[in-house]
């Protein structure tokens, strides 16, 4: 895939963060906040930064490969690679839906591509990421890993284990990334379970750690990937934190839990669209 | 359809069963000064809200850590204090199954695990959150009681029963707005069966939700002539034996009732005991080995084989192998 203008990756994000809105206000429910925050991420990557096949392959030998371990973000996550050709834009409106390939929660049982593997209840992704990664070493594939997590996801034992794994075995294939919006169901991180020094805890497991200081700023984004593509294969795995509003994009959403898990109403979707430009046609 | 039906037992009011917990828990707490909670970041989901205000003081907040919070229940026992843990089913159990069995089954430890979102009918969240082996995963734990209430009188009624009952708990509800078709006042008997209708041809066994699909199609039934006996199992754990063989044993065959796997559940457990003292036809209706999916609450029953013409169909196929 040619790689795409910063103004370009801008125009997308708009309309994948309407793609997303309007996904969740047609079933009445879904988890619009974050995959509001995280779209300058995921565009980055999907349509700049992975080498990747839309006509899914599901080994990706020899391409780069992301999964999603906060799988509430899914809306974003089917946006994107509806945007980016692995299946039909008009299949969005089937989201959540019965007999639908794109469930609540990312799933392989349907069979939607691009999808590797089910993910939903939280802490397990990264487990996954490294093992693949592992593959692609054993492969001699040496394309790239990314798995993206929530912040909150960070209190699950599970997350640990493998983060200590994969100091321990050198997975330097690994892109890591965390949401790091300060937010989840039950308020604020800091107010529900404190991570406190998060990124000190990183690299005490033995990661090397960066930070996107502006996860929503296309600029910013880039750059603190194509820093993240450089300290790849030096015997260390890479995290990046990214730092997000949830809600991004939403005068009346941004910076809230209250719109981790909550759809918005007609006269909120109508208000919500007409702050964001449809830029490639709505589905 | 269920209106024009002669129902022997209607609601006026739907209310989730979650909420019966809620409100059971924050009267249990008033009870009961050693009763504590514990949720894993769903205290709006879990309806704990209100326990978490009025005693600040004996709610703890363990964020995403459902492990942890097992184990802390497990520590909190020693020490006199009946912890009632809150999320949901799939991350309260699955999630946390040897936690639950060596910290809390085998060590015979005084926990309540409340288990929200269970079934099908949690909806649109889908397969990765619909457990359906929660019953059978529970119910294989010695020294675990296992109850799935119907509605949200039972729910509350349940919660507060748990607080006097000592010993490791399961207590398993949802998310969608139920009919409340039980009286308020009934008492809630740990392992003693319920009889709801009196019927001679087929007894159907029912726990949780489709308790209200099993009145519903005793209703169906009796318009076809067929008189169906409707027994509420909200304990799966201890079941209530005697309840059982004495109703089949008049009505001579039966259908179970759930929404779980057909594997291990409610069907499986009726299975057992008439198996060994009376194997009577007995017609399962539940999850026939499969996951669930995204879909509103009915589609998901309508799509996966539980509603109401289910288990007139079952009862039908019971009559025909007496
Ligand atoms: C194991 C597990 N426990 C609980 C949940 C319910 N749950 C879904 S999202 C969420 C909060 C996640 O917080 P975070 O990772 O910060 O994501 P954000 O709120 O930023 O979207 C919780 C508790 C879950 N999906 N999986």
């Amino acid at each position: 895939m040619e790689k795409k203008s910063t103004d370009q990756l801008k125009q997308i994000c708009s309309q994948v963060r309407r793609d997303c809105l309007r996904m969740v206000h047609a079933v009445q429910s879904g988890h619009p906040g974050a995959a509001l925050g995280l779209c300058e991420y995921f565009v980055a990557l999907y349509f700049n930064e992975m080498e990747h096949d839309s006509n899914f392959n599901f080994d990706g030998k020899d391409e780069d490969l992301f999964f999603l371990s906060n799988g509430h973000v899914s809306a974003l996550w089917y946006s994107v690679l509806a945007r980016s050709g692995y299946f039909s834009t008009d299949e969005l409106a089937t989201f959540r839906k019965i007999n639908s390939r794109l469930q609540g929660h990312p799933a392989t049982h349907e069979g939607l591509p691009g999808i590797r593997i089910a993910s939903g209840s939280l802490g397990q992704g990264l487990s996954v990421a490294i093992g693949t990664a592992q593959a692609k070493k054993i492969n001699g594939d040496n394309k790239t890993v990314y798995v993206m997590m929530g912040d909150g996801e960070q209190q699950e034992g599970q997350v640990w284990e493998a983060a200590m794994y994969a100091a321990h075995h050198k997975v330097d294939n690994l892109i890591a990334a965390i949401d790091y919006n300060g937010q989840q169901i039950d308020g604020p991180t800091v107010k529900v379970m404190d991570l406190k020094n998060l990124k000190a805890k990183w690299e005490a497991f033995g990661w090397e750690v960066l930070e996107i200081k502006k996860g929503n700023d296309m600029e910013s984004v880039l750059a603190g990937l194509e820093e993240a593509g450089k300290l790849k294969g030096n015997g260390k795995p890479i995290l990046i934190l990214l730092y997000t509003e949830m809600g991004f994009g939403v005068d009346f959403m941004v910076g809230t839990h209250k719109w981790h898990g909550v759809a918005p109403s007609d006269a909120e979707l109508e208000n919500a669209l007409g702050q964001l430009e449809e830029t490639l046609g709505d589905y | 359809m269920e209106k024009t039906l002669d129902l022997k037992y209607t609601y006026t009011e739907k209310k989730d069963t979650r909420s019966g917990f809620g409100d059971g828990l924050l009267e249990a707490g008033r009870k009961n000064p050693n009763v504590v909670g514990l949720c894993a970041d769903l205290i709006g989901s879990l309806k704990m809200g209100a326990f978490q205000k009025e005693f600040p003081d004996r709610f703890f907040q363990v964020g995403i850590a459902e492990a942890n919070m097992i184990g802390l229940a497990a520590g909190m026992t020693i020490g006199g204090k009946i912890p009632f843990t809150g999320t949901f089913a799939n991350f309260s159990t699955g999630r946390v199954y040897d936690q639950i069995r060596q910290s809390v089954a085998y060590s015979d430890k005084n926990v309540k695990i409340c288990a929200s979102h269970a079934g099908l009918t949690l909806g649109e969240d889908g397969a990765t959150h619909q457990i359906l082996e929660d019953l059978g995963m529970m119910r294989m734990l010695p020294h675990m009681t296992v109850i799935n209430p119907c509605d949200y009188n039972q729910t509350k009624a349940a919660t507060l029963a748990l607080v006097d009952h000592v010993g490791p708990a399961y207590l398993r509800f949802g998310r969608p707005s139920w009919p409340i078709f039980t009286p308020a006042d009934l008492k809630f008997e740990i392992g003693k069966a319920w009889k709801m209708i009196d019927g001679n041809d087929v007894t159907i066994f029912a726990t949780g939700h489709l308790v209200w699909e099993a009145v519903v199609a005793e209703a169906m039934l009796r318009e076809e002539g067929i008189s169906a006996e409707v027994i509420n199992i909200h304990t799966i754990k201890p079941l209530d034996e005697e309840a059982i063989l004495k109703s089949v044993a008049k009505t001579g065959c039966a259908v179970s009732a759930e929404e779980h796997q057909l594997n291990g559940g409610l069907g499986d457990s009726i299975a057992q005991v008439l198996s060994r003292n009376n194997p009577a036809p007995l017609e399962y209706v539940g999850v026939n080995d499969s996951f669930g999916e995204s879909g509103t609450p009915t589609q998901l029953l309508e799509k996966y084989g539980l509603n109401a013409e289910n288990i007139v169909k079952a009862a039908k196929k019971a009559l025909k192998r007496k």
